[in-house]
């Protein structure tokens, strides 16, 4: 069969990528630098082909309990929004997740905090891989660096999130979502019918089987004790998948004298930078992390051994690296370069940076 | 000699198949338990137990999902109306309503109620309006009466610092989206009665896909108000009717 090659940005990629997944509800407010999702979506009205619902709800905190609902049926279903839309989900991601209702969440972030910038940022970091809301959980978390990435890993977030029963994160900044790129798009697969559904997530709310239980999905528990072993169940999940889901992509690292460590749009930055550096005779590596959590900790630990120095360039005051230094844990001096606020890095001023902070 | 009084044919009134034996945690009095049992009735007499989900809240009726057997999804505090539209939305067959607190419904999550509304989602929304935040220990609510005493209006709701109290079945009726909207209470036989038709009409719209449908019940709250069951009830008829009338709003039939 003739591949699908289109250009177009990566937030389109997210669109067609779900529709052509089998995603059966999208719900979503408007904000930039995401809105040609749920545009893209209103435009090529799935519901017509696939029967896929596309929703503009009122607020993000309806779309995150539309999405709720939808994932308690069991049905493949997602929101997307940027940074301060994010913020007003947390509660309800807080509740998908002690509920362990598989979704796909996109952040395309922009600067922040508050109504900030609508340029694109990376300083959600913490408020992702970290947990944004409350209560102890964890988002499996892809960082997309090419439009590509973006329709991949709407396959990539769902397949996750439903093997482990556990909501996906696709965290990417605003260049990654506005940007154009050749994009390979998958065939279509066929949305899963209630009675697949019932047979592969049988927790699904669908109305009481025939004879059945009902089924419940709540996240309250009044007594400690039993509330306490959900919590290590839920972790006891979350090194599972630590053990078994972590992802990273390693550009130049085998005789690296020093790392450059960089996700989405940075990590983009930095092989240009990489390039320069060697240019100069400076032996630089790249390790860009895919799955920002699970984190790349062992690969991270395993070059402590080998190099002089590492810098981590994030569009942030210093995020991940917080990760990085704990993965290395002091064997290796870590360093952080950073812009903030909507401005994005070049590759000359991360090698001046480099150099500076860690040749 | 002893006769068997227990006939099948002497049969007068039994206990919903839906409503479990669990014990409920609701206080003497307390309207919740009632409406419960009338929402098992009409699911069963619909013939409806094995395509209904149902969405619970945040506030005493949190644990419906404890008593009442068919499938239920608790949602976030206030949220039930955005939940339930996708669970309605993703499964338009089947029959999908909320059961809310007032202070869930109409302060908290009063912009997912208006949207759903808006909307004309084809669910069922039954709101208990006892005036009341019962399940935190009696707070003012957005429906809380003036001069109505709280633990944070201890010296009555006033206008002034509180403003008045909501009246969200009436704001909603006002929605293009909305079919049906009903104020009723359960404090007297013929008022359970009424309630029940209410709550099957509702139902019925829901499933004929006419668009969202309201029942208001108010309600007693003797623990919040802290009264007798009785107190309580009286004070409802003579007070909270009068702000909160019963009756139908609107019937698109
Ligand atoms: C986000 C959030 N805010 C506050 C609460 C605390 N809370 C739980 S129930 C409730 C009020 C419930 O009152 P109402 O909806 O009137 O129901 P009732 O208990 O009277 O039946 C509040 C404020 C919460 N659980 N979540």
């Amino acid at each position: 069969m003739k591949e699908n090659v289109q250009l177009m940005k990566g937030n389109e990629a997210i669109a067609h990528a779900a529709i052509l997944y089998g995603v059966d509800g999208y719900f979503g407010y408007p904000i930039t630098p995401q809105s040609e999702i749920l545009e893209t979506l209103m435009d090529l009205h799935p519901w017509d082909t696939t029967g896929m619902i596309v929703l503009q709800a009122e607020s993000e905190i309806a779309a995150i309990n539309m999405v709720y609902g939808g994932a308690g049926c069991g049905k493949r279903v997602m929101t997307s929004s940027s940074s301060p839309g994010m913020s007003l989900k947390q509660e309800g991601i807080s509740y998908i997740a002690g509920g362990e209702l598989p979704c796909l969440l996109i952040n395309i972030m922009r600067g922040g905090p508050g109504l900030g910038t609508i340029q694109p940022s990376q300083s959600d970091y913490f408020q992702t891989v970290k947990g944004g809301g409350h209560g102890d959980y964890k988002l499996i978390t892809l960082a997309p660096a090419s439009v590509q990435e973006m329709a991949d890993f709407v396959a990539l977030g769902f397949d996750l999130a439903f093997k482990y029963r556990t909501p996906a994160a696709l965290l990417a900044d605003g260049i990654i979502g506005q940007m154009m790129e050749k994009v390979v798009l998958p065939s279509q697969q066929k949305r899963l019918t209630n009675e697949e559904i019932e047979a592969q997530t049988p927790w699904a709310t669908l109305g009481k089987p025939v004879g059945g239980k009902p089924r419940v999905l709540t996240t309250l528990e009044l007594e400690a004790s039993i509330m306490e072993d959900h919590n290590l169940h839920l972790q006891a999940k979350y090194r599972a998948i630590e053990a078994a889901e972590v992802r990273y992509e390693e550009i130049e690292c085998e005789d690296a004298e020093y790392l450059l460590v960089a996700f989405g749009s940075c990590a983009r930055i930095c092989q240009k930078t990489l390039e320069l550096a060697r240019a100069e005779g400076i032996k630089v590596g790249l390790i860009r992390p895919i799955t920002l959590w699970p984190f790349p900790s062992k690969i991270l630990s395993q070059y402590a051994d080998k190099v002089k120095g590492m810098l981590t360039v994030e569009m942030n005051a210093g995020q991940m690296v917080e990760d990085v230094r704990l993965s290395v844990n002091g064997k290796v001096k870590v360093e952080h370069y950073g812009r903030l606020g909507g401005i994005v890095p070049t590759p000359d001023e991360v090698l001046v940076a480099f150099k500076e902070k860690v040749l | 000699m002893t006769t068997n009084m227990i006939k099948v044919e002497n049969l007068v009134y039994k206990k919903p198949k839906l409503l479990n034996d669990n014990d409920m945690h609701y206080c003497p009095g307390c309207s919740h338990g009632v409406v419960h049992k009338l929402v098992a009735e009409v699911i069963e007499e619909m013939g409806l137990e094995n395509t209904t989900i149902g969405v619970a809240p945040v506030g005493c009726a949190v644990f419906i999902y404890e008593y009442l057997d068919i499938d239920w999804q608790e949602a976030a505090h206030g949220r039930a109306p955005a939940v339930a539209t996708a669970i309605k939305r993703l499964n338009p067959e089947k029959m999908v309503f909320t059961y809310q607190g007032d202070g869930d419904l109409a302060a908290i999550g009063t912009g997912e109620t208006i949207h759903a509304c808006n909307r004309g989602e084809n669910i069922a929304i039954i709101s208990i309006n006892n005036g009341i935040y019962g399940m935190t220990g009696g707070q003012m609510a957005p429906t809380t009466l003036l001069g109505m005493k709280s633990s944070t209006s201890p010296d009555g709701r006033d206008m002034a610092r509180a403003g008045f109290p909501l009246k969200m079945a009436d704001l909603v009726a006002q929605l293009d989206g909305v079919c049906y909207v009903t104020r009723q209470a359960v404090h007297t036989m013929p008022a359970v009665n009424k309630t029940k038709k209410a709550i099957r009409k509702a139902f019925e719209y829901s499933m004929q896909n006419k668009g969202t449908s309201m029942v208001e019940v108010v309600s007693s709250c003797s623990a919040g108000w802290k009264m007798t069951p009785q107190e309580a009830n009286d004070w409802m008829r003579d007070n909270m009717f009068l702000h909160y009338p019963l009756g139908d709003l609107k019937d698109n039939k």
